[in-house]
């Protein structure tokens, strides 16, 4: 990396950061809005009192909690932005710049995540307060690994998303395909449940789709459940690289396709 | 040898057609018919470095077209275009660390921020030390007179103040071309002033080159000594902004008081030219320029006149007629 990209980091950051602070009121609502696992939990919860399930609710309650973790730091609203920016021909301006403009959108939830954080700290604070038998100390291990494997699935979620995105260069509405997309991922992400709780042919099957990996993957992590982490790691390298191809494919022809409209 | 360069240019752009009313929207549902507008055709022109070049055309004629393709926004159809040694839509970095586009509706700068935060980005972007950035918002700053509303955020800056911190934030890497669609839209009297002013400024300190669009004719004769006139997709005049005058307007405006004891009337006034008014004893011709000496000749000869005066006729009534007609025949 060069001292020039080093300098484009750092002012995005802090640029973006207080972009992201002045929405501090907006961002406890955004928190908010992705405690969906913290519901899931309680019917869990309650299930898991009256049958076998293979999890304890203490589990329960730690890997919903892991899961709004996940949730938290791998939000991604990329196509939205991009598609009122092709739409609306706001993508112009920065189109003249010696620089993509996905960096600007990258680092701009990059820097959200810092602006969210502590209100996430307090809601995970007084989760610990209402479950304490949710409260668990990681591994160094889990610490590390859950930690990359959060990363990368941000990273992989906003690659994907930000794939869709280049739909706007044809059709009005590309986050309908989100949309529809955000079905799939509700279900096999293990958002509403842990996918050790699926049919063994569902699970091997959600395990070669990108979904598992960004939700079930990290949290699972985090909690020291267990994961094959070699075929974890290779699947979403894999789809990674595969979103990276198609989403350069679709910009190279997006541009070409771009009239600039109401620019 | 010129700074833009553009050879029989052309756009083509498929428009969908679609029928008004629920059977022309269902048949669009099913079966999309296109049809292709032909938004630019056959333009070409040659710029040097340093002039200041009028872009005038109505609305729809196809000028923003023709700067999009210029700054490479959009690919021709057709032709060849050359920007500072570059193919615009190839959008190679030093290309683009070389032109500007300023576009009077759109805004680069974040809304919710102060302006310096956004000029922050572009220094980064541009690769300019902080000292040289420091330096050059100052002195862009102090050129446009908007020193003091850099620390406020965007939102709450007047339509001219934000115009004037969207230029700066344009002109930021001190560009050698500048595109500019319409600068002035909707600024006040003042405003727009200080805006020319800077473009002159800048023109002349940094040898510019501007090719610049505007429906204010204020901003074309303050700036502009050549104009490229384009209508319906088509460059009809390419020349000095007095031949535009001398080839479509070849007559004066001649406005004559005449002393109150006599009887004018339009029959008395029909053989010295094309009357455009008579109120009382004040009366307005056209007269064609190769008759102005002997027309006002006669007039002073024949009646008994207390004021005359002789004036160009106004810009915009011109390229009006231009737009109008479409020719300059």
């Amino acid at each position: 990396m060069t001292l020039r990209s080093l300098r484009i980091v750092r002012t995005f950051l802090s640029v973006y950061y207080a972009y992201m602070v002045e929405y501090r009121a907006e961002l406890i609502f955004w928190v908010l809005s992705g405690s969906f696992p913290l519901i899931f939990l309680g019917l869990w919860n309650q299930a898991a009192q009256s049958n076998d399930l293979g999890f304890t609710p203490a589990q329960f309650a730690q890997y919903f909690l892991a899961v709004f973790l996940a949730r938290q730091f791998t939000v991604v609203w990329v196509i939205w932005d991009f598609e009122k920016e092709v739409v609306q021909g706001t993508l112009s301006p920065l189109l003249l710049q010696p620089i993509d403009p996905v960096w600007r959108h990258f680092f701009g939830h990059v820097a959200e995540r810092f602006t969210r954080l502590p209100f996430v700290l307090l809601l995970v604070g007084l989760f610990c307060l209402l479950y304490p038998e949710a409260i668990w100390i990681p591994t160094p291990y889990a610490c590390f690994w859950g930690i990359v494997s959060l990363i990368l699935a941000f990273c992989l979620r906003f690659l994907i998303q930000y794939t869709f995105a280049m739909l706007a260069f044809w059709v009005e509405r590309a986050n309908a395909i989100e949309q529809f997309w955000f079905l799939f991922y509700t279900f096999l992400s293990g958002l509403v449940a842990p996918l050790t709780l699926f049919p063994d042919a569902v699970r091997e099957f959600a395990l070669w789709t990108p979904f598992p990996y960004l939700i079930y993957f990290p949290a699972s992590l985090l909690v020291g459940l267990p994961v094959d982490l070699p075929r974890g790691l290779i699947t979403m390298a894999s789809w990674g690289l595969l979103a990276f191809i198609i989403n350069r494919k679709l910009w190279r022809l997006g541009l070409k396709h771009y009239s600039g409209m109401g620019a | 040898m010129p700074i833009i360069n553009v050879e029989n240019l052309g756009k083509v752009y498929p428009v969908a057609i679609k029928s008004p009313g629920i059977k022309g929207t269902i048949r669009h549902f099913f079966h999309r018919t296109y049809r292709n507008i032909e938004a630019v055709k056959q333009v070409s022109f040659a710029i040097e470095p340093g002039e200041i070049v009028g872009f005038l055309g109505p609305n729809g004629a196809g000028k923003t077209t023709t700067l999009k393709m210029l700054t490479g926004l959009i690919h021709p159809s057709s032709g060849t275009v050359a920007v500072a040694g570059h193919r615009p839509f190839n959008r190679d970095a030093q290309f683009l660390r070389n032109i500007t586009l300023v576009m009077g509706q759109k805004q680069q700068l974040i809304w919710d921020l102060p302006a310096l935060d956004s000029l922050k980005i572009n220094a980064a972007v541009y690769d300019l030390s902080d000292a040289e950035a420091r330096q050059r918002i100052g002195e862009l700053a102090e050129m446009l007179s908007i020193q003091d509303q850099l620390k406020q955020p965007v939102r709450k800056l007047s339509l001219g103040e934000r115009m004037k911190a969207e230029m700066l934030a344009a002109l930021l890497h001190r560009p050698q071309v500048l595109f500019l669609d319409e600068p002035t839209l909707g600024l006040d009297i003042n405003a727009q002033v200080a805006v020319r002013s800077f473009l002159k400024d800048y023109n002349e300190r940094y040898g510019a080159t501007v090719l610049l669009t505007s429906h204010y004719m204020a901003d074309i004769t303050a700036l502009c000594d050549r104009v490229l006139v384009i209508h319906q997709g088509s460059l009809i005049y390419d020349g000095l902004l007095d031949g535009l005058l001398d080839r479509f307007a070849p007559y004066r405006e001649v406005s004559v008081e005449f002393a109150r004891h006599q009887t004018i009337n339009a029959a008395t006034l029909a053989p010295y030219g094309d009357l455009q008014s008579l109120e009382g004893c004040k009366a307005t011709f056209l007269v064609r320029t190769g008759k102005l000496t002997d027309t006002v000749s006669k007039l002073l000869n024949h009646l008994s006149v207390q004021d005359l005066t002789i004036a160009e006729p106004p810009i915009e009534d011109v390229i009006g007629k231009v737009f109008q007609t479409g020719s300059l025949k």
